[in-house]
Formats: structure tokens, C-alpha cells, sequence
């Protein structure tokens, strides 16, 4: 109860806030209130229970069997944690970098989180579909009105991907609605149509299934899928680069698990459907960190590192254990707050210099030490190093697709090479080579102030805490990822075919 | 109250709100020739005409309300489907009458019988939607389509606006020459001009691979597609939209469409139904054409006027898939999509008028660069019209649930469209290209240097934008209402039977 109060509360602050968002401080408070109800979730969700925490359902328009409907698990919860903490350090990011329209661009974040929110806590299919699509016009005009040179290509260019892969998903949630009213007016809740998925074979549920993951794996982004993402963290300001790289992409991920994976298993666990993603999620892996290597800019560095990051969710989802399935959203929440400090340090440095490439920089640990010590933290906690957040996620979806994958997982592992040689190599060239440019000498005594500090605290400490002591959020999600799991392979096996069972 | 409508004055009775209209448009008329044309007279029978068309709103919401029915069939339909195709006729007729008030003054118009003669397309139209025999039909479409000519060639001093009604007057003569001869084959396949009993002809007859029937639906087609602008008889609609004055393009890319469409669907459910497997994959092929060509030829346009005018025949095609679907909720989804149709199209046509200078016709998305900077308000309405139209959840309101509404009859369609209703979401992708071009260009360029600020926009236009932006936000977010309300006029394909096994446009498959 206390925690459906704060979820209450957080929808009107966000109501509230976008009819009169005025200044950057109201934006940050309620960025900042929200964090702190959100906090409450901590304790008030019941992670091992079945049933959705702060369940509210309420009629929307009961003629076509759509309705209010939200709640939360396990999973669930990680997320919207992550994504109420990593909104006030967004908002601080780009505190003076946003110039131009501070009125509307607040605006934008607001809606932009209700619309995330939203996604995360969704128990109605058509709500989550509205809710999908809210986030697209605001992280649109974010990217297209405060980004960089390209903002024009790079805003359409996410804008029509996201949005081809989600109106199929629109054509396959009526299908599913239409398929769970059994010829009545049709039914949309979540765990509705989870009962009549499993009460018999859908017709068509590859396509369906299809629909669903080609919608999901272009948010991910999934390997062919992805060119949207370097042009759109690169030319997006600071604070947009952050939500996308920290909390968006984890809107496809999120979608794996809660919807097309359990929806359909049958289809998702499909020998050749299965090959398929894997396939697809260890060349993101290995591609992503190759192309990474190459990149002269840092901010498009960082972009490819997440497509390879984002590999390693998709291996954890469908190498399908316990184990993995847990590494795989370590890895998303970890991803989440090493990337976005990345970016965030990004904007910082950019904010001073002018400029990303990362042959401009060298010897900036001389200058700027405090800046130093924070980007070689989180480089280290986004190459996975043992005793960081990132080590434990990686670590774990190997671990446990090892058992059923071992090819795929030997693949994924050498990605933890180049991952060391990209970033190091980027952090070498950026902080410790000779300081021979003159531009680099001027940042002397422009060290990061203290705004800018307090805001990589939070994120350094969890790199830190996660790292070496990561049980209270595996223990969190273990009961929410084992349900998974096992209602995935209790399909599995009851739609083997009847042959097998007789010659036992 | 029960109508039997072989009785004169029973007829006229449940003929009320179009006597209506049309006796007080002659009176107008009248009034419109007691004085010299000048701008004062033209507003002041701008000004009777709206109120005109309120009162006759009200007529139609108290009919609606009144329960009334036909006791049998008979030559015109008493339905909720009527009623609320009316109430956005009537709309939309309000609309073009509050913008062409305004808008007269820029293109020096001060003939007051502009106003009049859309109050006469209106009652043409009002007569489509109650039409359920040919020969109504076809008078019904003659008095709107005689009208809009001359509304189209309204500005004299405008050789594009000649052009325009010339070349909507020719092609419309040809398009009424088919329709006249399809109504005349298929009488005589039938011996019936009333459409249930065509509809029951066809059943009893078995006309369903009847050569002179399928010819005569065939002409209908064309007659009717040409009328909604569906490719490949659509080539009229970007010239004869670019030429019109603004407001007159609006009442044709909505309301004559609207109007247009509801006949269609009555036809074709009432009559053709049972003749399903004959026209459901040429009607269907006409929709994937229509949504190809509309989107992808949009894509190029720089004007904004023109636009919109291919806009307007991809939502034909989308309407297409609603008469293809043959259930009565495609018949509520198709009053749902024209109402959200409507006032999206009004509302960016209203700011379209807003944004035009006096005297100058040529309407580039070029001007609309920076508006966002120089007036904010106007960018962001014209942004939420033109994501309405994209049918974009929250932002685009009521559009996206049409687009739904749509998507859902379609799939739950006994005929099993799932194919058309991929390409249908599929070209909408396309459809992003363009509508978020004219965003682009208002939110996400700066202001050129020395562009010329757009004039101040009058009360009424102000009045048009703030009543479509609030209903289409206000619907978007609680649309049960009116789902409600259309749902509950829907009709179904006459004679009904479930039993009846319809094929698939395109092969088998679900």
C-alpha cells in the first residue's frame, strides 16, 4: 500500500509537472521527490510473491477491453529504480548545457518519464503499447531540438525505426486480444491473455512472436537492427544520451521478458527461433566491441560498447537458466549506471572542450584529476572488472549459459578482451598520454565542480556496491527470473512431441 | 418513434434536419443577394449560416436521441450511423463556414453565397448519409458535387483556383457518367434501385459471378472512388486541393470524403455483401494501392497544401480496409476514424489558412521553418494535428485510437485481414516521413532570416484549433465515450448471416 501511494504520486508529480515545468530546479525537484518515494519500493515489494505489488486496475475503455491496469514484480522494480535515480543525475547533466527552450525541454523529460515508467509498470497491453509509444515524440524532439550537427538524420532516423517495429507489435497485441476474447469483445490484462496463451496454441504465434521481438530488438538494439544508436547517442545532448543509453534500451530487453518470452514460449524456445537470437545477440557482442575499437569519437565509442553490452542481456534471456537469466538484468541495471556515467562524463568534458574525438584530448589526468579517477572507474566498471558492477552481470550469463550455450558463451567471453583493449586504450589516449596540447593545459583549475561530483557519486557508489556485494538485488529478482524460467520450460516440455514421452 | 416512410409526410418527418438545412439555406441565399457583395455582408451570412448548421446539429442530436426507426425499408435510412455521419458533416460544414469567414478576406472572395453553397454541399451530403436507394444516392452526390465545383473556382482572381474547379468539374462529370451507368446495369441485373432490396436480389439470384452485376459494381466503384480519391482515380484531388481556397479544401479532404465513404460502406454492405467474393480483392487491391501511392508520393510534396490533399487519399485507403472488412464494427470503426479524420484534418488546415499570406496561394513547408520560435502555440498545435493524423498514441489523441479502431475491425473481420492490416501499419511508417517533416521544419529549424511573421489568426480560426486540439487530446486520453457512441450506431451488412463463408482478399490465411 505504501508503495502504491508512491506510485500515485509519482504519475500526478508527473501530471502536474508537465502542465508547469517552468524551470530546470522544479524539474529537478520533482526528480528528486520521485527518486525518494520511489526509494519506498525498496522495501515495499514483496519480491517473491507471485502477484504484481501495487496492482491498480481501472476501466479505460471497456468496450474494447482495455483497462487501467499496473503493477510491479521483482523485475519490474530494478528498473523503475534505475530509472527514478538516473532522472535527477540527467537533469543535473545537463544543467548548463541547456541553454535554449529550458520550459519546453523539462517538459519533454517529464513526459518522457512517465511514458518509462509507464512501460515498466504496464499489466495491460494496450496501456504498455501507449505508454511505448509516449517516450517516442519527446526523446524525438529532445534529440532533434537540443542535439548536435546530424540531429535532423539522427532524430528521424530513431523516430522511423522505433516506430515500424512497434505498429507491427500494434497488429499482433489485437491479434492476441482478439485470440483471448475467444470471439467476444476483446481482452487486453497481461495476466489474461498469459491464461489464454497457455490454455492452448495461439494461430500464428511465430508471426506474432515475430512482431513482438522485431519491435523489442530494435530498441535493444539487436545486431542489424541497431544503426539507429550511434547516430542517436552521438547527437543527442547529454542528459538525452543518458536516458537513452541507461534506461531506453532497457525497454527492449524488458519487453523480452516480460512479454514476447513468456507470451510465446514455445516459439521463443524453438530450436531454430532460439539459434537465431543467439546467433544475433553474440555477433552484437563481438561486432559491437570490434566497431568500438575503431571509433575516433567517445561518445560513439561508448554507443557501440552498448550494443555489445546489450548482447549480453539478450544471451542471458535466451540461453534461458536461472543463472543467466539473473546475470542478464545485473547486467542491465549495471549497464545502466556505467553507461550513463560515461555519457555523463562525456557531457562534462565536452561541456569544457568542445569536442569528443578522443585524439584531442591526452594528459588530461594532469588537468583535471578528479575527472581522471571518476572516468577510470567507470571505464573499469564497463569493462566488467572483478570488484565492479559490470563484472558480476557479465560473469553470471556466462556462468550460466555456459551449461546450455557453451558455444555461444565461449564466443561472448573473448568480447571481454576487446571490451579491456577499447576502453583502456580510449582512457589511455584521453587522461594519461603526454599533455602536449595547449587547449588540454587551459583546463587547468577547471576540475569538476561540485554539482558535477555530487552527481557521479551516486553512480560511483553503486559501481562500487553492486560490485562486490550484488546479492540484495539478485535476491530481488531471483524469484521473479526463476517464475520465468521455469513456466518457459514447463512449456518446453509439454509441447514435445508425445513420441518422446512414450519411450521413456 | 416509428417512420413508415411510403407515407409523404411521415417521409418528411424523418427527413427534418435536411428540410431544415436546406430551407434555411435558400433563405440565406436570399439574404445573400438583398445587398451588394462586400466583406461585411459576407461575414454577416457567414455568421446565419453557422447558426444555421448549429440549429441543424441540434435537430440531429434530438432525431439521435429520439429513438426513431424505419418501419420497413425504405429510400432513406433512419439509424445512429446516419445520425452521427451527419453530426460530422455538420461539423466539418461549421468548420470551413467559421475558417472561410476569416479567410475570404485574404483571398479577396466577398461573394456572401460562398458560405450558402457549402450549407447546400452539406444538406447534399446529409442526404448521402440517410441515402439507402440509387437513385437517392445518386441525387444526393449531384447536389454535393455541383456545389463544391463552384467552391472550388470561388476565388476568380486566382488561375489556379480556375483551374481547379474546371478540372474537378470535368473529371467529376465523368465519374458521375460511370456511377450513373453502374446504377443503371445493376438495376438491371436486379430490377432494384432500393438497397436492401438489392441486397436480398443478390442472395436469391446468386449474382455473385453475374457478369452485368459484377460490371455494374465495378462502375459504382469507380463512380465512388473518384469521389473519395482513391488511386488510381485519385490524380484530380493534389491539383484541385492546391487550387481551392483553404477552407474549401478542408470541407473537401474531410466531409466530401466523409460523406462519400459513408454511402460507400451502405452500398456495399446493404447491397453487395452477398456478392463478397466477387469485389473484395479488387476493393482490397484499390486500398493497398491507395496507401502505397498516397504515402509514398506525399513523401515528395513541397507543398503543404498538396501534402495534406495526398494525406487525405492515404486515409482513403485506410477507409478502404473498413469497407473490405464487412462487419458491423468496421461500420462503427469507420464512423469513429472519420469523426478523428475530421477534426484533425480541420485543425491543420485551419492553421494551413493561418499561416497563408493574402493574396499568395503557394503554401510551402519551406514557411513553416522556426515557427515553433516566432508563434509556439500554432507549432504545437499543428503538431498535434499532423501526429493525429500519424495516429500516434497521447500526442496524436483520438488519431491513434482511430487507427486502432481500424486495425481491430480489420483483424476481427470475418473475411480475416490480416495482410491488409499490415500494410496498413506498415505504410503509416511511410506516412512518418511527412507529417514529421513539416514538425521538423517548425521544431527543429531555426527561423530563416528575414521570413516574414504570420499575420494574427482570427477569433474564429483560434475557435476551430482550441475545439479540435481539446477534442482530439481530450478523446485520445478518454475515448470510451465516443466508442460507446459510434459502437452502438454501427449496422450490420445486410442480410445478415453469420453463416455466410466469405474469402480472403489475397488467399487464404488468418
Amino acid at each position: 500500500m505504501v508503495m502504491q501511494g508512491s506510485m500515485m504520486k509519482d504519475e500526478s508529480n508527473n501530471d502536474a509537472g508537465k502542465a508547469m515545468a517552468s524551470s530546470r530546479s522544479l524539474a529537478l525537484w520533482i526528480f528528486g521527490i520521485e527518486a525518494l518515494l520511489s526509494l519506498g519500493l525498496w522495501w515495499s515489494v514483496d519480491a517473491s510473491s507471485p502477484d504484481w505489488t501495487g496492482r491498480i486496475d481501472l476501466a479505460w475503455i471497456p468496450e474494447w477491453g482495455v483497462r487501467f491496469t499496473i503493477g510491479i514484480d521483482g523485475i519490474a522494480q530494478m528498473l523503475i529504480l534505475l530509472t527514478t535515480i538516473i532522472m535527477p543525475l540527467a537533469v543535473l547533466g545537463g544543467w548548463t548545457s541547456i541553454r535554449e527552450k529550458t520550459h519546453a525541454y523539462y517538459a519533454l523529460l517529464l513526459v518522457l518519464t512517465t511514458g518509462m515508467l509507464g512501460v515498466f509498470m504496464s499489466l495491460d497491453l494496450v496501456l504498455f503499447y501507449v505508454m511505448w509509444e509516449v517516450m517516442l515524440v519527446p526523446m524525438y524532439l529532445i534529440i532533434g531540438i537540443w542535439g548536435g550537427q546530424r540531429r535532423l538524420y539522427a532524430s528521424l532516423k530513431f523516430f522511423l525505426y522505433t516506430m515500424i517495429g512497434s505498429l507491427l507489435m500494434l497488429v499482433a497485441i489485437v491479434k492476441l486480444g482478439l485470440y483471448a476474447g475467444q470471439g467476444g469483445p476483446p481482452v487486453f490484462g497481461y495476466d489474461a491473455i498469459l491464461v489464454a496463451v497457455q490454455a492452448g496454441s495461439v494461430p500464428g504465434a511465430f508471426w506474432l512472436f515475430g512482431a513482438f521481438a522485431v519491435a523489442f530488438a530494435v530498441k535493444v538494439p539487436m545486431f542489424p537492427f541497431h544503426t539507429w544508436l550511434p547516430d542517436a547517442h552521438v547527437e543527442a545532448p547529454t542528459a538525452g544520451s543518458v536516458i537513452l543509453a541507461a534506461i531506453m534500451l532497457k525497454m527492449g530487453t524488458f519487453g523480452f521478458v516480460r512479454f514476447a518470452v513468456p507470451l510465446f514460449p514455445e516459439v521463443a524456445m524453438h530450436p531454430t527461433v532460439r539459434m537465431v537470437m543467439l546467433v544475433l545477440a553474440v555477433i552484437g557482442i563481438v561486432y559491437g566491441a570490434l566497431v568500438a575499437l575503431v571509433q575516433p569519437d567517445f561518445k560513439k565509442l561508448v554507443a557501440y560498447s552498448s550494443v555489445s553490452h546489450l548482447g549480453f542481456v539478450m544471451l542471458g534471456i535466451f540461453a534461458m537458466t536461472v543463472e543467466s537469466m539473473q546475470g542478464a538484468l545485473m547486467v542491465t541495471i549495471s549497464h545502466g549506471v556505467s553507461t550513463g556515467a560515461l555519457f555523463l562524463l562525456i557531457g562534462m568534458i565536452y561541456e569544457r572542450r568542445h569536442t569528443r574525438q578522443i585524439e584531442d584530448f591526452g594528459g588530461i589526468a594532469k588537468v583535471m584529476p578528479i575527472f581522471a579517477l571518476c572516468l577510470t572507474v567507470v571505464a573499469l566498471s564497463s569493462i566488467g572488472v572483478p570488484g565492479t558492477n559490470g563484472f558480476v552481470g557479465e560473469f553470471l550469463v556466462l556462468l550460466g549459459s555456459f551449461p546450455t550455450q557453451p558455444w555461444y558463451s565461449v564466443v561472448a567471453a573473448t568480447s571481454v578482451i576487446f571490451a579491456a583493449a577499447y576502453m583502456l586504450w580510449a582512457v589511455q589516449r584521453i587522461i594519461y598520454n603526454p599533455l602536449v596540447k595547449p587547449e588540454n593545459e587551459a583546463l587547468k583549475g577547471h576540475d569538476l565542480n561540485w554539482r558535477e561530483i555530487g552527481l557521479l557519486t551516486p553512480l560511483l557508489i553503486a559501481i562500487v556496491w553492486l560490485g562486490v556485494y550484488p546479492k540484495p538485488v539478485l535476491h530481488k529478482t531471483e524469484a521473479a527470473a526463476d517464475r520465468l524460467v521455469r513456466r518457459v520450460e514447463a512449456t518446453r516440455l509439454s509441447t514435445l512431441p508425445a513420441p518422446r514421452e512414450g519411450e521413456r | 418513434m416509428t417512420y413508415d416512410l411510403s407515407i409523404p409526410a411521415q417521409l418528411s418527418a424523418a427527413l427534418m434536419p435536411d428540410l431544415l438545412l436546406m430551407a434555411g439555406a435558400m433563405v440565406l441565399m436570399l439574404f445573400a443577394a438583398w445587398r451588394p457583395d462586400s466583406d461585411e455582408h459576407q461575414r454577416a451570412v457567414g455568421y446565419g449560416s453557422l447558426g444555421l448548421v448549429l440549429l441543424t446539429m441540434v435537430a440531429v442530436v434530438y432525431m439521435g436521441l429520439s429513438g426513431a426507426t424505419a418501419e420497413k425499408g425504405g429510400v432513406i435510412a433512419i439509424d445512429g450511423y446516419r445520425w452521427l455521419v451527419d453530426l460530422v458533416i455538420l461539423l466539418g460544414a461549421a468548420g470551413t463556414i467559421a475558417l472561410a469567414i476569416e479567410h475570404n478576406g485574404k483571398d479577396s472572395i466577398t461573394q456572401p453565397e460562398s458560405h450558402v453553397l457549402v450549407l447546400f454541399a452539406a444538406s447534399g451530403m446529409m442526404i448521402l448519409a440517410a441515402a439507402r436507394d440509387l437513385m437517392v444516392v445518386f441525387l444526393g452526390i449531384e447536389i454535393m458535387s455541383v456545389a463544391i465545383y463552384v467552391l472550388a473556382g470561388m476565388n476568380r482572381r486566382s488561375v489556379r483556383s480556375a483551374e481547379a474547379s474546371l478540372k474537378y468539374f470535368l473529371l467529376g462529370a465523368f465519374a458521375t457518367g460511370f456511377l450513373l451507368y453502374g446504377i443503371a446495369l445493376i438495376y438491371g441485373a436486379t430490377g432494384q434501385t432500393q438497397l436492401n432490396e438489392i441486397g436480398a436480389q443478390v442472395q436469391r439470384l446468386e449474382l455473385v459471378s453475374d457478369p452485368m452485376f459484377l460490371i455494374g459494381c465495378g462502375l459504382l466503384l469507380i463512380g465512388l472512388g473518384f469521389k473519395v480519391a482513391a488511386a488510381p482515380f485519385h490524380m484530380w484531388a493534389p491539383d484541385v486541393y492546391d487550387g481551392a481556397p483553404t477552407p474549401i479544401t478542408a470541407f473537401m479532404a474531410a466531409t466530401v470524403k466523409a460523406a462519400a465513404f459513408a454511402t460507400f460502406l451502405r452500398i456495399w454492405y446493404e447491397s453487395f455483401y452477398y456478392a463478397f467474393n466477387g469485389w473484395a480483392n479488387v476493393v482490397a487491391a484499390l486500398a493497398v494501392l491507395t496507401m502505397i501511392v498516397g504515402n509514398v508520393v506525399a513523401l515528395q510534396q513541397k507543398n503543404i497544401k498538396r501534402m495534406l490533399a495526398y494525406s487525405s487519399i492515404v486515409h482513403s485507403g485506410y477507409l478502404l480496409v473498413a469497407v473490405v472488412a464487412s462487419s458491423a464494427l468496421a461500420s462503427t470503426a469507420f464512423t469513429f476514424y472519420v469523426l478523428a479524420y475530421t477534426l484533425a484534418t480541420f485543425g491543420a488546415f485551419a492553421v494551413v489558412a493561418a499561416m497563408q499570406p493574402a493574396g499568395e496561394t503557394d503554401a510551402r513547408i519551406a514557411d513553416y521553418e522556426g515557427l515553433w520560435h516566432v508563434r509556439p502555440w500554432l507549432a504545437t498545435a499543428m503538431g498535434v494535428y499532423l501526429l493525429a493524423l500519424l495516429g500516434f498514441p497521447v500526442f496524436g489523441g483520438i488519431g491513434f485510437f482511430a487507427k486502432w479502431y481500424l486495425v481491430q475491425a480489420a483483424l476481427a473481420s470475418p473475411a480475416g485481414l490480416t495482410r491488409l492490416a499490415v500494410i496498413l501499419v506498415v505504410t503509416s511508417v511511410i506516412s512518418a516521413g511527412y507529417y514529421l517533416s513539416v514538425v521538423r521544419a517548425m521544431f527543429m529549424k531555426p527561423r530563416p532570416d528575414g521570413a516574414a511573421a504570420p499575420g494574427p489568426v482570427g477569433p474564429l480560426s483560434r475557435a476551430v484549433m482550441a475545439v479540435t486540439v481539446v477534442l482530439i487530446l481530450g478523446l485520445g486520453l478518454f475515448p470510451s465515450r465516443l466508442v460507446g457512441i459510434s459502437s452502438a450506431s454501427g449496422f450490420r451488412p445486410y442480410p445478415f448471416s453469420p453463416a455466410l463463408q466469405i474469402g480472403t482478399p489475397f488467399g487464404p490465411g488468418r
